[in-house]
């Protein structure tokens, strides 16, 4: 599965030329708009090419990452896909609880982590060593939370409350509690 | 003049308060008390700068967390919503070319919304009370973490800005609607139809020549609609607020009600479907409104494009209630259906009508080389810039794949929020303000347009700047709502403290310029009674 990293770099990247792009425009524009010009009339037929262009790139920017982030569908399908492995989970006063003291995971596993919270609204993400975030979810009381993940490559990763429930909140942090192993060795 | 002479009287002892109509001193109390709580937004999010540098001993966690609930409430409702309903109270009539429908109700409003507002920060400074905007429940009737008696007062602060904004709304619609003394009987019913569209949307179906003539001007239409996501959403947060009362008082009076009678998702679908009113519907559906009259005002030409933009102002609307599902993609309770139609689709939607606006209003700009470049034209142009920016962050936010990696970091309020409200927003009502600023106060001058320039760049930078580190620290993990204790995000936080310092100067030049272009006295003058009629929205002399 693509790596969630890769897919922020992409998007880092798109978006910093696309803010580049636009205030390029925005400085030629008022650079412009002061000076005389031949024609200012503006051509309907530009306007509705706008409009058309946003029409596609607003659809069609969906479609993108559904067939390219491999998460997308599995998340919306994840009640017909069997997991290799369940961690069930619960959080209760600002407290997560795991069902053993570390999870152990297999590279290219399914796995899917149900976390219920007996209390507030809770956040559940993983987090690599360098605080990048790996995946996250909300943990609403009364309900279920699952959410599946495929584990490409080994990682030690630190789960922590990735939603305010207080002041408290801050410090839900599990370090390293996460080990996923290279299934090939 | 020397600096005291001006400092006392303003800038050529222009401004004489004594002249204003009681509209005008109206509009000018809300936009100084606007700007005084902006100073609160921009001095609290200065503390949670450095703070998110390295944590101050000196501010324990709970009272950081106090700063962080009452920050984006008292840039909202105490600045926000002062400056946009003080200008939309005298635009309106101003537009209709008649007197507003109740001075006193407008004086109302301002009353409410000031002493509301100090009221929840007030209640927050001193009880700690944060459970943050999104009032998440349970959280609200948690007790062990927050005061019942702060939330009490919080709530009621909350009511009374919600009960100010129900009579701004009365108001507009009366003002739109109602025949003053002396005219002939005006049509309520196809008044009411063009402000909000209807008219606008059966001409689509007729034959060019058959096509009836809009009663409201497009900037009217703008604040008529806008206005009506303002009207849903005070009823949403007044019955919220009145949800959490009773769990309040109930603790106060000594027994607690069970929490778990609300469910928690539909609690949040119902939050954010009133909270999103605000955001997607109200700030959209206003500033495109503002982008139109202002484009309009500084090229004195029709506006590109019209009977789209009105269009385009109806489908805002009905997509604003049906968009609040993005800010639930990261709840895997919630039905898949929502998130995609919702969530992902309808909310695609606001890159179209937003892109319109800004198209359209290029387009009218354009149509009017050359332009001098005033500070309302600056201003105007940060603000398109600043959505040019801010509403693609958000689409790419709203989509189920990059929400599970996006959701709660500091891209969401960064690069979306931050600059949307910050560099689109604020901007656009500097330009109001800018381009208002002389026919308010009866052609008063500036002070400075060197403070006016630094304030404009100061701005542009600082905020943009601001949001685009904060998006770097998302980006790499940072989320929002919490405390890195080890200087995880160092780097980024420091640029972005810098950035924030930016904005300050900003509004410190600002606020300078301003104070000496009417003087002490003359903001003074604002606060005592007119003599002239109620009803009379300019000066005799200034016609």
């Amino acid at each position: 599965m693509v790596d969630s990293q890769m897919v922020l770099n992409g998007q880092t990247i798109a978006y910093t030329f696309y803010a580049i792009a636009i205030i390029l425009l925005m400085i030629w524009f008022g650079l412009r708009v002061t000076k005389t010009g031949k024609d200012s009339r503006v051509k309907p037929a530009l306007f509705y090419s706008f409009v058309g262009f946003l029409v596609v790139l607003g659809v069609s920017l969906h479609i993108i990452t559904y067939n390219t982030i491999p998460w997308a569908s599995m998340d919306l399908n994840r009640a017909d896909i069997k997991p290799d492995k369940v961690f069930n989970i619960s959080v209760e006063n600002h407290k997560f609880y795991l069902p053993s003291e570390k999870l152990i995971i297999n590279t290219n596993d399914k796995v899917l982590f149900d976390v219920t919270s007996k209390d507030l609204t809770y956040g559940f993400g993983l987090f690599r060593n360098d605080n990048s975030m790996l995946f996250q979810m909300q943990v609403v009381p009364g309900h279920r939370n699952d959410v599946m993940w495929k584990f490409d490559k080994p990682g030690i990763y630190t789960i922590r409350s990735t939603e305010y429930s207080g002041p408290k909140g801050a410090y839900m942090i599990l370090k390293d509690v996460v080990e996923v192993l290279d299934n090939k060795k | 003049m020397n600096f005291k002479d001006t400092f006392l009287n303003g800038e050529q002892g222009l401004f004489k308060p004594a002249g204003l109509t009681p509209i005008q001193k109206l509009v000018l109390r809300f936009v100084v008390v606007g700007l005084i709580y902006y100073g609160f937004a921009v001095i609290e999010g200065m503390i949670m700068r450095i703070y998110q540098i390295e944590p101050i001993s000196a501010i324990p966690d709970y009272q950081y967390f106090a700063i962080l609930t009452a920050h984006p409430l008292v840039g909202i409702f105490g600045s926000t919503y002062s400056i946009v309903f003080g200008a939309f109270l005298f635009l309106v009539p101003f537009l209709m070319k008649k007197p507003l429908w109740s001075y006193k109700l407008g004086n109302w409003t301002f009353l409410l919304i000031a002493i509301g507002t100090f009221t929840f920060w007030f209640a927050g400074f001193l009880s700690h009370y944060a459970p943050l905007y999104t009032l998440y429940w349970p959280l609200p009737a948690d007790f062990a973490q927050f005061s019942p008696l702060g939330g009490t007062f919080f709530v009621l602060g909350i009511a009374l800005v919600m009960l100010g904004t129900v009579f701004f709304v009365i108001n507009i619609f009366k003002t739109i609607t109602y025949t003053p003394e002396g005219w002939e009987k005006q049509p309520v019913g196809a008044l009411l139809g063009s402000a909000l569209g209807l008219s606008g949307l059966k001409n689509l179906f007729r034959k060019k020549e058959n096509r009836k003539e809009h009663l409201v001007s497009l900037p009217v239409a703008a604040i008529a609609r806008g206005t009506v996501d303002t009207a849903l959403n005070a009823s949403i947060i007044l019955f919220t607020g009145v949800l959490i009362l009773i769990y309040l008082i109930g603790h106060l009076l000594g027994f607690d009600l069970k929490s778990t009678a609300i469910d928690a998702l539909l609690y949040k679908n119902w939050f954010w479907w009133g909270l999103d009113l605000i955001a997607d519907g109200l700030v959209l559906i206003f500033v495109a409104g503002t982008w139109y009259l202002l484009a309009t005002l500084i090229t004195g030409k029709n506006l590109f494009m019209q009977n789209i933009a009105r269009a385009a102002l109806l489908v805002e609307l009905v997509v604003s209630w049906t968009v609040w599902s993005h800010h639930l993609l990261s709840d895997q309770a919630q039905p898949g259906i929502l998130k995609v139609l919702s969530g992902e689709m309808v909310t695609a939607f606001e890159l179209i009508t937003q892109g319109l606006a800004f198209f359209i209003t290029l387009a009218t700009l354009w149509s009017a080389r050359p332009l001098k470049m005033s500070n309302e034209l600056k201003f105007l142009l940060g603000g398109l810039l600043g959505f040019g920016l801010a509403v693609p962050a958000g689409i790419m936010q709203a989509d189920i794949g990059l929400n599970r990696i996006l959701h709660n970091t500091q891209w969401v309020v960064g690069p979306h929020v931050h600059v949307a409200i910050l560099v689109g927003l604020t901007m656009t009502l500097y330009s109001a303000i800018y381009i208002l600023f002389p026919i308010v106060t009866n052609g008063a001058k500036l002070y400075s347009q060197k403070l006016a320039n630094l304030h404009f760049w100061a701005h542009l930078i600082g905020g943009i700047g601001m949001g685009a580190f904060m998006g770097m620290a998302g980006l790499k993990g940072m989320l929002r709502r919490s405390i890195y204790f080890n200087g995880e995000f160092n780097i980024y936080m420091v640029l972005a403290g810098l950035c924030g310092a930016l904005l300050l100067i900003a509004f410190l030049s600002f606020f300078i310029n301003i104070v000496m272009s009417v003087g002490l006295k003359g903001v003074i003058g604002i606060f005592t009674p007119s003599k002239i009629d109620s009803k009379e929205l300019l000066p005799a002399e200034t016609k």
